[in-house]
């Protein structure tokens, strides 16, 4: 027997099979198809976790995904230890091992359950108002110490192991739950010809019946229905199933987003498999079949191990034949807890006592309780709970008054009544209604192409359920399009019980605080006196009360609470529920992983990695490589243990005595094609296009229309109708972007065509004195010479055989090429290139000396010494604007107030008095370094390196009228001191640019 | 996820093909270096930005990559119409509210 609480006659597993696991380190028995929570039941224990806040000994309350207090870490190696893990969800499996949390030394002996007995200086609102002072101590000693008292499950500390999977699907009929509601939904749309998928959380559909003993559908036991009708529609070729999926959030546009769990219920997953899947699902329709949730009793002392939902204990009898106890009471509100304590009776379960709230309960169930010799007390209340570590007794008196009586109990089931699920109704933005008759908010107008049946809808009348739900899958159908095959077979269906009426709030003669805590939140110990509480401090909407009080924010987002929590504030305040609001539901419904979110977007997928056709080379060579956007780029190439210092010293020195070669791939590059591809041209940059003579390149810059710098680079016109345009290597999209928007939407008179054309292209740029020595030997066809191909040319030819774009460009103040090859090509060019530049004594160099290299010849990177307030003539680019032009983007906006105002920050170049300092880039420039804090700032240093080549530190910087301040000393001031600096020309070296003519 | 009809594919195709690009029918003034600050302030700073139907730019840049207009009520995000550009604006039903 696994379990000394397993009854032999009750119940639907195999006893055959049977599992191991251990809880805290004890081993004990279960069967297969167990959930953890039945499986410790079984085995008596009903421990299982320390409060959130007070620490108090909680038990098991329900039987499924509402759960608040029975969270539990499942561990299953050092990795993978899930925290916070519903005991009633998770599904048993050999060797599973579990352990409590939020306890010290032991579960059992908790140091931290002080916390209970100084619970008067806990209530609500405590924190907030005795954590205030001094306050750096918040975060010193406060919070450290009350996130150790406090507190759920330990995370863990290694990365997640697992392989999350994500998948879309359409469908025409979109089931959320599988009770008997949705599976008749699922059943008459799937076969009204309907593509269809049904979704439910449990691993067997059935929902309610679950524990539903009464119920009879079409003449059979509603399990047995269920299971039959999940077997009609596995069969069917236009139905998906899944189970062990929860629909967690309802988006817009019926976009339904399902979580799936693959491995979870596994001894032994496959290390391959994704642990979870989460379904996006588009539907044509949305049947929302979510069932209710059972609310207990709010009553002092109602957390005791041993006290559970009416419904939890039936499940736990009916389908796990498990006894919650050897002496069941029950209290009630409401009808359907009756069948709980007439279903514990047939199996010879003791039930003391059944106390019924109400003052004259009526009906078949109570009839049937007084005649199977149930004890009913009505008009009772329970006032107090003993046993210390589980519930060992309940105090029973009349509401009216009375003698107070003991009724020895080792577990109590309790039932408030049911609060329809309308979590993804709300989400969809449905409107809800408050149905004053039976104090539930119910599904009133859809914002989306949904509709709910069953006990979400506050339909509680299983026939009815069955009916609606079978109209509204035929209805779903026909909706879509789908292709009727013939009506649904009405099956009938009846159960003795019905869900509706009920209470929220405290139970009448039970508001008494005498008794003990009142809870009203488990999870995150809020009781009722707590809201009442909220409520004499001043807060009026539930919104306020639940921050307050912190109700219903727990992992569990008070599916069993809210109810209650807003009854109380609504009786104190005076006013009708709906009126004090309903709390907003949101997207989980129950805690998804970050995993299944994530899916395979983590690590190396976390996203693409660009690499150049010379990547390989770079890496076989020793490159140091950086991010640059998605692109992974040569950063420099150290040679012989050098640090990067040494490395790009000699790269920079060596570029400018000799010559360096330099991917430049990444460069972005749009083809400009078209009669009209010069009228664009000119409309798109601040320059002159029309008279760029074929075979020409020109430097150029690019604003938004609000006048700034938007992004730069060189474009060499090929031909009449033809310009190869460069960009930044981050800018080539949105310029392409932006370039697209003009054409189409403002320019589409224009005939012209852009192509992205930056992966068609592989750069190699030879810079250095003797780049020319270098590529000669290459090119076929051109004559290189000065005079006949000078600086700023371009040439289509063949290079190394491939065909090929020569450009005679430099970002570096030397002599410079750079050599566009088809990107198949790259790899074998570079390599050719290489072999002939170690003939000259080149090196490879990498984006930092590029970088230092442009800056010390005053060269800007849009992104770096500009930040999108910057215009050309800030940047010293005002010589780029076409003087005689009419039109292009930006025109009007250069000619805004505050962009011709005196007093603009100008890019100028910063020496430091000390040749050997740095400058860190984006720090402050001062007029006066002892000046009162807050300084007034001039501006900030855009960029700053050690420059080999001028033998001391260079810096480029944006200062307020710095090209007025040439010669003035400035100030940097450091955390570590004061930085004396002194304004220069942006250009570093070779000030005449000669070199750049050869 | 927003479901969005592209006037040019004409298919619905999912939010994450498309890229919102601002208000709609907003022109560039024709002779845009010689309008006044205030003109230039409309054109390029003012926007609606209305409880209700908003008409805007949308691109579907990883599809076929064409701009396009569309109508979305910015109080149900429900899309009531799509249009090309240069198309005018349609009449909706509750415009104005």
């Amino acid at each position: 027997m696994a379990g000394a609480f397993r009854l032999p006659a009750a119940g639907r597993l195999d006893a055959g099979r049977t599992l191991r696991f251990t809880f805290d380190g004890v081993s004990h028995t279960g069967l297969a198809g167990d959930t953890l929570a039945s499986a410790l039941l079984a085995n008596g224990v009903h421990l299982v976790g320390r409060s959130f806040k007070y620490h108090r000994p909680r038990g098991i309350l329900a039987a499924g995904a509402e759960e608040p207090n029975a969270l539990v870490g499942i561990h299953r190696d050092a990795a993978r230890r899930t925290p916070n893990v519903r005991a009633t969800v998770q599904e048993l499996y050999d060797g599973l091992n579990a352990v409590s949390q939020n306890r010290w030394p032991s579960l059992s002996f908790d140091v931290g359950a002080l916390n209970d007995l100084a619970a008067p200086f806990f209530s609500a609102g405590f924190y907030y108002k005795t954590f205030m002072w001094p306050r750096a101590a918040w975060e010193r000693l406060y919070e450290p110490v009350i996130r150790r008292a406090a507190g759920l499950g330990v995370a863990p500390d290694q990365p997640d192991p697992d392989n999350y999977s994500n998948r879309f699907a359409h469908c025409d009929v979109l089931v959320v739950g599988a009770g008997p509601a949705g599976l008749a939904a699922a059943l008459a749309a799937a076969e009204a010809g309907a593509r269809v998928i049904l979704a439910d959380e449990q691993p067997q559909p059935g929902g309610s019946l679950r524990f539903e003993s009464g119920a009879v559908i079409d003449g059979k036991p509603g399990w047995e229905w269920a299971q039959e009708t999940v077997a009609r529609l596995a069969a069917k070729d236009n139905v998906r199933i899944l189970t062990r999926t929860t629909g967690f959030g309802y988006y817009a546009h019926n976009m339904v987003a399902l979580a799936e769990r693959l491995t979870d219920h596994l001894a032994a997953p496959d290390a391959q498999a994704p642990r979870e899947r989460l379904w996006q699902v588009r539907a044509g329709r949305v049947v929302l079949a979510t069932g209710a949730i059972e609310r207990h009793m709010v009553f002092p002392g109602n957390d005791r191990p041993g006290i559970m939902l009416a419904a939890a204990g039936r499940t736990y009898l009916n389908h796990y034949g498990v006894a919650v106890g050897r002496r069941v009471a029950v209290y009630t509100a409401c009808d359907s807890a009756y069948a709980a304590a007439l279903d514990l009776k047939k199996q010879g379960i003791a039930v003391p006592v059944l106390v019924d709230a109400r003052q004259a309960p009526q009906g078949g169930l109570v009839e049937q309780a007084r005649e199977a010799g149930i004890e009913v007390l009505a008009g009772h209340a329970v006032t107090g709970t003993r046993g210390r570590l589980r519930l060992s007794a309940i105090e029973v008196v009349p509401v009216a008054g009375g003698p107070q009586r003991r009724v020895e109990a080792d577990a109590l089931l309790t039932s408030a009544g049911w609060t329809p699920a309308v979590h993804l109704f709300s989400q969809s933005r449905g409107k809800l209604a408050y149905d004053a008759g039976t104090g539930r908010f119910l599904p009133g107008t859809h914002a989306q192409n949904a509709v709910c049946v069953g006990a979400c809808n506050g339909t509680t009348d299983l026939g009815m359920v069955v009916e609606e739900a079978l109209h509204a899958g035929a209805e779903a159908a026909g909706q879509t399009g789908a292709q009727a095959r013939g009506a649904t077979a009405r099956p009938e269906a009846r159960s003795p019980e019905g869900w509706s009426a009920g209470i929220a709030g405290p139970a009448p003669g039970a508001e008494a605080g005498k008794g003990g805590k009142a809870f009203v939140d488990f999870q995150n110990d809020v009781t009722a006196k707590d809201i009442a509480q909220a409520v004499r401090e001043g807060m009026r909407s539930i919104e306020h009360v639940k921050r307050f009080t912190t109700t219903g924010m727990a992992t569990d987002q008070g599916k069993t609470s809210n109810l209650h929590a807003l009854a109380i504030a609504a009786r104190m305040l005076d006013k009708p529920v709906p009126e004090v609001g309903l709390t907003t539901f949101r997207p989980p419904y129950t805690p998804v992983t970050f995993g299944a979110l994530v899916g395979h977007g983590r690590g190396a997928l976390f996203e693409p990695t660009r690499r150049t056709p010379i990547h390989a080379w770079a890496e076989a060579h020793g490159a140091v490589f950086e991010d640059v956007g998605q692109w992974k780029r040569a950063w420099y190439f150290p040679k012989d243990g050098e640090d990067m210092h040494a490395a790009v010293a000699r790269e920079c020195r060596t570029v400018r005595q000799a010559a360096g070669i330099f991917d430049a791939s990444t460069l972005g590059k749009i083809e400009v094609v078209g009669p009209d591809a010069a009228r664009f041209m000119e409309l798109m940059y601040t320059n002159p296009w029309a008279r760029l003579e074929v075979g020409r390149c020109r430097y150029g810059i690019m604003l938004r229309e609000d006048g700034f710098i938007y992004d730069d680079g060189v474009v060499g016109r090929l031909a009449e109708d033809r310009f190869h345009v460069t960009t930044t290597t981050g800018g080539a999209p949105r310029v392409l972007h932006h370039m697209e928007d003009y054409l189409q939407t403002e320019f589409p008179h224009l005939k012209v065509w852009l192509t992205s054309t930056t992966e068609q292209w592989a750069v190699i740029a030879v810079q250095g004195p003797r780049a020319r020595d270098i590529v000669a030997p290459l090119v076929e066809g051109v004559d290189l010479s000065d005079a006949a191909m000078p600086h700023m040319s371009v040439r289509t030819c063949r290079v190394c055989g491939v065909p090929a774009r020569l450009f005679r460009i430099s970002f570096t103040g030397e002599r410079g090429f750079e050599i566009n090859v088809p990107a198949d090509h790259g790899l074998a060019v570079w390599e050719a290139v290489w072999a002939q530049g170690e003939r000259h004594g080149a090196v490879a160099y990498g984006t930092e000396t590029m970088h230092v290299l442009r800056a010390e010849k005053g060269f800007i990177i849009v992104g770096q010494d500009t930040d999108g307030t910057v215009t050309p003539d800030d940047a010293g680019l005002a010589w780029a604007i076409g003087k005689k032009k009419t039109d292009f983007v930006g025109i009007r906006g250069l000619r805004r107030t505050d962009l011709v105002a005196p007093g603009r920050r100008q890019l100028i170049g910063l020496k430091t008095l000390d040749p050997s300092i740095v400058l860190e880039e984006g720090a402050q420039i001062v007029a006066d370094p002892n000046q009162k804090v807050p300084m007034k700032m001039l501006g900030f240093v855009t960029s700053a390196y050690w420059s080999e080549n001028c033998g001391h530190s260079i810096a480029l910087a944006l200062v307020e009228d710095g090209r007025a301040r040439m010669g003035e000393r400035l100030y940097v001031p450091m955390p570590d001191g004061t930085i004396e600096v002194e304004v220069t020309s942006t250009v570093f070296f070779d000030e005449k640019g000669e070199r750049v003519h050869g | 996820m927003l479901l969005i009809y592209c006037p040019y594919c004409e298919e619905e195709r999912p939010e994450l093909e498309f890229r919102h690009a601002g208000e709609a029918h907003i022109a560039r003034p024709e002779n845009i270096a010689g309008i006044s600050d205030e003109a230039f302030e409309r054109y390029f700073f003012i926007r609606s930005n209305p409880k209700g139907i908003a008409y805007e730019r949308w691109r579907h840049i990883h599809g076929c990559a064409r701009f396009f207009n569309a109508a979305r009520d910015t109080v149900s995000d429900r899309f009531l119409a799509t249009y090309r550009t240069g198309e005018p604006k349609p009449r909706l039903e509750g415009e104005g509210q």
